[in-house]
């Protein structure tokens, strides 16, 4: 059996930065990951990330506010803080590894505009930040000679007189199913935007890791804050980054109207998403809209502009849409695109299970509160994916390594070989993973209400107990997507059901969360976090306190 | 609409040989060919593997071979590839092992990318702040950042089938962001590794991996930078620069290439085992009457060509 002092459960941002920080602290790390670390979908991330940079005339403080209101104070104010004061040093760490962001005429790092911030604070290259800034972290990673268990996929994790102590894991190139000890685990597995259909997220987010941490008795937080961005593609999803509007994109209605001013009359495009994409959304229910669609429109940026500037969503239009964003406007609608909610840690990273960390997408700290900023999710990994292999340190020095019982890793094996059994007259997987994710996207959508919530979590239960009759057609070792996709949809009806389960539990409307039967935000009883745990009667809901520091709740006006 | 796609197939553990397996199913107008390759494996056959991930021509992972070139599946577009509903045939990458079905090990292409050393090296401290660089320096480098690592280039690159040892485009294209990287200080080092055998003077310049990138990095424009850059700190000694050099006096001198002399001066007339190989290569040749004349003859519009040529040489200079 291997070991390690640090394991990291995914090769993100998130994952990556922090890998690379346990080895700079002297840890034996490893990384374990069901992709190749580029092909994380942090590659994905296109607009930018945020830093209030001093000597550019920013303060931290005004950042914090912005993220604070963006999150219509369900933000814990101290993790904030923390956020966007090691934001500057965390950006200009990345550029010193190596990251090539765009530059001003002084040579200096430039920036853009980005929603519901009045500064422009937003760091990025081109369209593809994500990208250049996880090859960046893989580069690293070569440089820091990091073992990594590429595409293994974790299927649990071990937990030993209440302390996590490693992972059961499969080796998708071979079919071998191992138990690797650690002293520390962090899970940095990302977002579960494939419990939704359409996403914005790739298909590998499954939201694994918000499922390992449930059935390691973790708690999740603020499920129910499920972010839907304003400009995604009808069909497929696919998103067309905040930068559009960040560097001075319309949105119309059929009526070629601006319609952001009525709804934002300060931010304009530029409030919000949870504000831009309820707008939008009424545009489209009040008949304003075009087959389900409002339009961006970029045609007065210019051509140069567009492709200088926003060339891979010049490619994304083209592709698959065959626009040419400098002549059309491109038909848009709110999508899911992200999860407030997650994992619930401190600001170091530690859940409430001893030896588990969380870090990323998958984590909740919460800076995001219940509405996510543009381009704060990528600074958000890169600082408290650092935090928390800093913070396993003390951890990992006063524990000594367990052992994996044998019986653990055979009662896995049954659990796979039992799939492989199953007999061949029932469903297929990714049938009931579409049923499931359409069911959830018209239950706990932009709108959403008791009726509606109740509707979604019905259909999960039914979803849970028709996985009983899945069948898998491929019964191989080496390379099996079937088991995997099997193994994943057991994960997300997990996930699908805490959403559920949050949504139902909060009385209020807030950020993201906006219930058509409870319109109002109900800070006398609602400033507080949902928690949900699992347990052998199902999906318990508690309560706790937002932090708050500086920022005194205020109405929302953008 | 219709969809007919053959795909070639291989399970190891079955033992079995590779071949090809057509799957007939409907599609929508607007589908790519991995939306297809999804839905076979979702409602035909779930044995079907393949790698996928983003959807968005943004992770790399789609790459396969779709009627004989490299392609990212999830951007090919099927009434693109096939209007009338031809039969559309996929296959994996080429220049890798493939591990399954359309699942090829990319370990032999990230080896070759760790070869290159890819990071960072700065010299001296590090300022305080980002370092301060024109843009123009910079963004010219994100063209090639824009590599996805999706190894379509590696797959139909012609020197890498006849050379396993070739850096091969993706990797020396990685390596040129850092050579043009103002932030770097070790580009001389890495030129001078570079300009080794198996390095860029290796690239046969059949231009595939332009061709073939679904994201412009244009590997072999990169490839042909570092050779002048390697020239340019002084880096004479291989026979790539000799075969240049040659092949410039000789079209000067000629007006036409005298490729005897090309390969001698290639090899270096000093280089005792290099002129064994070429001996061979020679006979072989002759046996096949491919050797060229070894008194060379002039070309008609030679004095033209001569022109051109020290006119572009002076211009250099
Ligand atoms: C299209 C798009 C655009 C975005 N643009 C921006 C932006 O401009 N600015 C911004 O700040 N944010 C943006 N975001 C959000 C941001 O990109 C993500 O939230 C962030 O990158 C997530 O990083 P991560 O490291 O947490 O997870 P990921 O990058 O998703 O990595 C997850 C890792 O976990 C591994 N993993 C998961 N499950 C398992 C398992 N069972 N076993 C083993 N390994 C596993 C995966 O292999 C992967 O390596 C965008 C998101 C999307 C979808
Ligand atoms: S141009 Fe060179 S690197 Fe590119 S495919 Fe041809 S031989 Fe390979
Ligand atoms: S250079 Fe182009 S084809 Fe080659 S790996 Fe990079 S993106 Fe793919
Ligand atoms: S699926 Fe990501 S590049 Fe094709």
């Amino acid at each position: 059996m291997s070991k390690h002092d640090l394991l990291i459960i995914g090769a993100g941002l998130a994952g990556l930065r922090a890998a690379v920080e346990g080895v700079r602290q002297g840890l034996s790390v490893a990384v374990i990951t069901k992709v190749h670390p580029v092909r994380s979908h942090s590659n994905a991330a296109q607009g930018g990330i945020n830093a209030a940079l001093t000597d550019r005339g920013d303060d931290w403080k005004d950042h914090a506010f912005s993220t604070i209101k963006g999150s219509d104070y369900l933000a814990d104010q101290d993790a904030v803080e923390i956020m966007c004061k090691e934001a500057g040093d965390a950006l200009i760490e990345l550029e010193h590894m190596g990251v090539i962001f765009s530059r001003d005429d002084e040579g200096k790092l430039g920036t853009r505009a980005f929603g519901g911030q009045k500064k422009a604070r937003t760091f990025f290259v081109g369209a593809i930040t994500g990208s250049a800034m996880l090859h960046v972290l893989y580069e690293q990673s070569v440089k820091y000679n990091l073992s990594i268990y590429e595409e293994w996929f974790v299927t649990k994790l071990v937990k030993i007189d209440g302390k996590c102590v490693g992972v059961i894991a499969i080796d998708m190139k071979t079919g071998k199913v191992e138990s690797i000890s650690a002293k520390s685990v962090v899970i940095a597995t990302g977002g579960a935007g494939r419990v939704f259909e359409p996403s914005t997220n790739a298909i590998i987010c499954t939201g694994d890791g918000l499922s390992l941490a449930l059935r390691a008795g973790a708690e999740l937080m603020d499920t129910e804050m499920i972010q839907y961005h304003p400009t995604t593609l009808a069909g497929n999803g696919i998103l067309l980054s905040e930068a559009a509007r960040g560097e001075g994109a319309y949105l119309i209605n059929s009526e070629n109207e601006r319609f952001m001013e009525k709804y934002a009359p300060d931010y304009m495009e530029l409030a919000s998403r949870d504000v831009v994409s309820r707008s939008e959304q009424i545009e489209i229910d009040e008949g304003r809209g075009i087959d389900g669609c409002v339009l961006l429109d970029m045609r007065h940026l210019g051509k140069n502009f567009i492709e200088e500037r926003l060339g891979y969503l010049q490619e994304v239009a083209t592709e698959f849409m065959g626009i040419d964003l400098s002549e059309k406007p491109i038909p848009i609608k709110p999508g899911m695109h992200y999860i407030m909610g997650g994992i619930k840690t401190d600001f170091n990273g530690a859940t409430s299970v001893p030896g588990l960390y969380a870090a990323g997408e998958c984590a909740n700290v919460s800076v995001h509160g219940a509405n996510r900023l543009g381009a704060n999710s990528l600074l958000d990994t890169v600082v408290f994916g650092r935090r928390s292999a800093v913070n396993s340190v003390e951890w990992v020095k006063s524990n000594e390594f367990i052992e994996i019982p044998d019986e653990i890793l055979i009662s896995e094996k049954n659990r796979f070989q039992s799939l492989f059994d199953k007999p061949s007259s029932g469903i297929r997987p990714g049938k009931i993973r579409l049923e499931m994710a359409e069911a959830m996207t018209k239950g706990i959508g932009v709108w959403r209400d008791e009726k509606s919530i109740n509707n979604a979590w019905e259909k999960v239960k039914d979803i849970r107990s028709d996985y009983d009759n899945i069948y898998l057609d491929d019964k191989g070792k080496i390379y099996n997507t079937d088991l995997i996709g099997a193994l994943e949809l057991d994960f997300m009806i997990d996930v699908a059901e805490s959403i559920c389960a949050g949504a139902k539990a909060r009385k209020e409307s807030r950020g993201a969360h906006f219930r058509t039967d409870l319109k109002e935000r109900d800070d006398k009883n609602w400033l507080k976090h949902t928690l949900v745990e699992k347990n052998d009667d199902g999906f318990i809901v508690k309560t706790s306190d937002v932090k708050i520091t500086d920022w005194e709740p205020e109405e929302r006006v953008y | 609409m219709k969809a007919v796609i053959d795909v070639k197939r291989f399970d190891p553990e079955n033992n079995s040989k590779e071949y090809f397996q057509k799957y007939e199913l409907d599609v929508d107008e607007s589908s790519t060919i991995l939306d297809a390759l999804i839905k076979i494996r979702e409602d035909l056959d779930g044995t079907l593997a393949l790698r996928c991930s983003c959807r968005a021509s943004i992770c790399g992972s789609c790459g396969m071979r779709v009627n004989g070139s490299a392609k990212l599946v999830c951007k090919t577009r099927l009434v693109d590839i096939s209007p009338e509903g031809e039969k559309v045939q996929v296959e994996p990458l080429g220049n890798m092992p493939v591990i399954k079905d359309l699942v090829v090990d990319m370990n032999p292409f990230w080896n070759k990318v760790k070869q290159v050393r890819p990071f960072m090296m700065p010299e001296n401290t590090e300022p305080e702040g980002e370092y301060i660089a024109s843009n123009e320096s910079m963004t010219h480098l994100v063209d090639v950042m824009n590599c996805i690592m999706c190894g379509a280039c590696v797959s139909d690159c012609t020197a890498l089938e006849v050379d396993e040892s070739f850096i091969g485009p993706a990797a020396l294209a990685k390596a040129y962001r850092f050579v043009a990287d103002p932030r770097d200080d070790k580009s001389k080092d890495r030129l001078k590794y570079l300009n080794k055998n198996s390095g860029v003077w290796d690239c046969t310049r059949c231009y595939a991996c332009v061709e073939v990138c679904p994201k412009g990095v244009a590997p072999m424009e990169r490839i042909m930078k570092m050779r002048d850059l390697a020239i340019e700190e002084g880096f004479k000694n291989t026979s790539g620069y000799r075969h240049t050099k040659s092949f410039v006096n000789s079209v000067g001198r000629l007006g036409r290439l005298d490729e005897a002399k090309l390969a001698l001066t290639s090899v270096g007339f000093f280089n005792i085992f290099g002129l064994i190989d070429l001996a061979f290569v020679g006979l072989k040749a002759l046996v096949r009457g491919k050797l060229p004349p070894i008194l060379p003859h002039k070309a008609e519009s030679s004095e033209n060509i001569k022109k051109i040529v020290n006119k572009i040489e002076k211009k250099k200079v």
